[in-house]
């Protein structure tokens, strides 16, 4: 057992499976640069020396190299493919969206495209456009499967049933859990670090995972909010409010058994989300749970969620935007009335 | 042109096996073939869809899947009729296809812009103009990192010039040295737009030069000028000497798309390409060896004829999808 971080098990996720599997291998930018950073986030560290075949140190193409990594996976390679900043995915989203997810469906089964794509999003005091929450954006992507992990533990095995499964997964990371260290540490950041068990282990792609469980309501949120729900919930166990906080991770599927659960058990759901309200991944599992437990609900979902705006810069602005500890646990009290 | 200079085609003909002249012309001949079938079926409305056909530019196809080998993969596009039958792809998978059964190629799940048959060599055509560059580029790198002697072949028009795919994908394939057969049809228009309206150089093969890398420009309608520079470009793929841009000139016959009158195009224009047609060219040289004659080709053309005729006869009674099978082939 050993105590990691985000950036920390995912590099040794990376490792095993390129370890195991000579199929498997890392395109990006600035990934295997010697004195370099190994990615934005330091998750590829290094990996160049075990590896210096398979670390593809890509030009800022990232159209270009998504459609090179989609190639490379028809053919039967697995490529893990970085991209510095989730907002670049707007590029790429032709690649993604049109051939990545299609592939299989157009060829009438024949084709796979085993592609794993690490995606840093949050607002981390970078501006509008290294900030944006891109999950939203994929989730009504049908052949994608989309994931966001919140800590070292599901982070290290989501990766690996990534790697192993023959279709695109989106792996969503927050740029405040990473943990990364030395000149990339990011100020603000929120400890994500897990026990690390030295045997394998694999986490599934599709499944929820309860927190902190609790009777009285059901909060939903993934990545950073999932922390802070987490301590919303402490705080709120001292006014006699038993919050059950799941981190819904599996956003596409969303899992709706694990959910459901909950949500029959307590009848009152917030969910909460870093992003804008408008088209957000909470709009989706609120019509979801509407649909398959309207009938369990004692009280209307609240939503938590950015404005509809785009992310600022001040942080005062900043801190404004993002969901926060005593909004999410207003809205629990809120619930309760 | 580049600094090869092809020798005049009635000597140099005479270099090539018989059998392997006749195949050319059977696989053209299959293209236009198909191509009219196809557009009499769709314009009796019995097809459905949309169509973009390739007649006019049989000689591309043929000409550089010639030069491939059978492991050898290429990438296509929304016109992609042509490059399916000549690497080998059935009229009869095909028809099926656009007929959407659920015997066709793509199990009706792809349709006439996504043809393709992976165990063919042939990946579905990408019709999101210029997507399929950077894949054929990831196609090739997966060959140089198996280090397997396998190329890739990617059909694109001169429209596929302007888009940031191109300019990305030619310059990893160049960084990697990949074994990427770049091959621009340049039918002078991008559905109605005149080339000259939006490029400044028309002068493709050019562009080769900028990434680092060999390029060149080939009469497109011109069948062994098309398959040797294909051949040697291949080759030095197959070397690692990295990747080829080859320009084709040729020119499409019928309208961008379905029923599409091309009246951008002017008489002048399409009377000088009517009669630089590859298929007619072909024949001309074909006929002056000694030992193919008229009868030869008439057999092929009824060969062709019949195999068309039995295929489109399957397609119409081809079974049509359940409407169940909507929900598979989404994920693995």
């Amino acid at each position: 057992m050993k105590r990691q971080g985000i950036a920390e098990s995912l590099r040794d996720a990376i490792a095993e499976e390129m370890e195991r599997d000579e199929t498997v291998f890392c395109i990006g930018e600035d990934i295997a640069v010697p004195g370099g950073w190994g990615g934005a986030f330091t998750v590829t560290l290094g990996l160049e020396n075990k590896f210096p075949d398979r670390m593809i140190n890509t030009p800022i193409a990232e159209l270009g190299f998504f459609g090179v990594a989609i190639g490379a996976a028809m053919m039967g390679m697995r490529p893990i493919v970085d991209v510095q900043y989730g907002d670049f995915l707007f590029l790429a989203s032709d690649q993604i969206i049109n051939n990545a997810a299609k592939m299989r469906y157009m060829s009438g089964g024949k084709c796979k495209v085993p592609l794993v794509v690490r995606v840093p999003v949050g607002a981390t005091g970078r501006g509008s456009q290294h900030a944006q929450n891109m999950e939203r954006y994929f989730i009504g992507v049908p052949g994608l499967k989309a994931v966001a992990v919140s800590n070292a533990y599901d982070a290290k095995g989501i990766l690996k049933s990534a790697v192993r499964d023959d279709n695109p997964v989106m792996i969503f990371e927050h740029k405040l859990l990473y943990g990364s260290k030395g000149t990339r540490a990011e100020s603000g950041g929120v400890d994500a670090t897990s026990d690390i068990p030295e045997e394998e282990f694999m986490v599934p792609l599709d499944r929820a995972v309860i927190r902190r469980e609790g009777s009285d309501v059901t909060v939903l949120s993934w990545l950073l909010m999932a922390h802070f729900s987490i301590f919303a919930a402490e705080s709120l166990a001292s006014d006699d409010i038993h919050a059950e906080i799941i981190d819904v991770r599996s956003l596409s599927p969303i899992d709706y058994e694990t959910i459901g659960q909950s949500v029959q058990k307590t009848g009152r759901v917030v969910i909460v989300e870093e992003g804008p309200k408008t088209g957000g991944v909470s709009a989706e599992i609120a019509a979801g749970l509407l649909e398959r437990f309207g009938d369990y609900l004692q009280a209307p979902i609240v939503r938590v969620a950015s404005p509809d705006v785009p992310v600022p810069f001040s942080p005062v602005l900043e801190n404004a935007y993002r969901p926060d500890i005593p909004r999410i646990a207003e809205a629990v009290r809120h619930q309760m009335l | 042109m580049s600094k090869h200079i092809p020798s005049e085609p009635e000597s140099r003909i005479e270099k090539y096996d018989r059998d392997f002249l006749l195949k050319l012309y059977e696989s053209m001949r299959l293209i236009r073939q198909f191509e009219d079938e196809v557009k009499f079926l769709f314009l009796e409305g019995t097809m459905p869809g949309t169509i973009h056909q390739c007649h006019g530019q049989e000689a591309t196809a043929v000409g550089v899947c010639a030069a491939l080998h059978n492991d050898d993969f290429i990438t296509s596009t929304f016109r992609g009729h042509g490059h399916a039958l000549a690497k080998g792809l059935t009229a009869r998978e095909m028809l099926d296809e656009l007929f959407g059964a659920a015997t066709g190629c793509c199990k009706g799940k792809g349709g006439s812009m996504h043809m393709g048959n992976i165990e063919k060599g042939m990946i579905p055509g990408i019709a999101i103009v210029g997507g399929g560059i950077p894949i054929a580029a990831g196609i090739g790198l997966a060959f140089k990192m198996r280090r397997t002697p396998q190329v890739v072949a990617c059909f694109f028009g001169d429209g596929a010039v302007a888009e940031g795919a191109f300019h990305e994908g030619l310059n990893m394939a160049a960084i990697w040295d990949l074994p990427v057969l770049f091959v621009c049809e340049n039918n002078l228009y991008g559905a109605s737009t005149r080339i000259d309206k939006v490029m400044k150089n028309i002068k493709i093969s050019d562009r080769a030069a900028r990434y680092g890398f060999r390029g060149e420009t080939v009469d497109g309608n011109d069948l062994l000028a098309v398959y040797e520079a294909s051949a040697r470009a291949a080759e030095e793929c197959r070397k690692g000497q990295g990747p080829v841009l080859l320009e084709l000139l040729t020119y499409r016959r019928t309208g961008h798309s379905r029923r599409d009158p091309c009246h951008y195009q002017t008489t002048d224009e399409r009377e000088a390409w009517f009669s630089n047609d590859p298929i007619e060219r072909f024949i001309k040289i074909l006929l002056t060896r000694s030992d193919i004659g008229q009868t030869d080709l008439d057999r092929i053309e009824a060969k062709v004829s019949r195999e068309i005729i039995d295929a489109v006869e399957q397609a119409r009674n081809a079974s049509q999808p359940a409407a169940d099978d909507l929900l598979t082939d989404v994920y693995a």
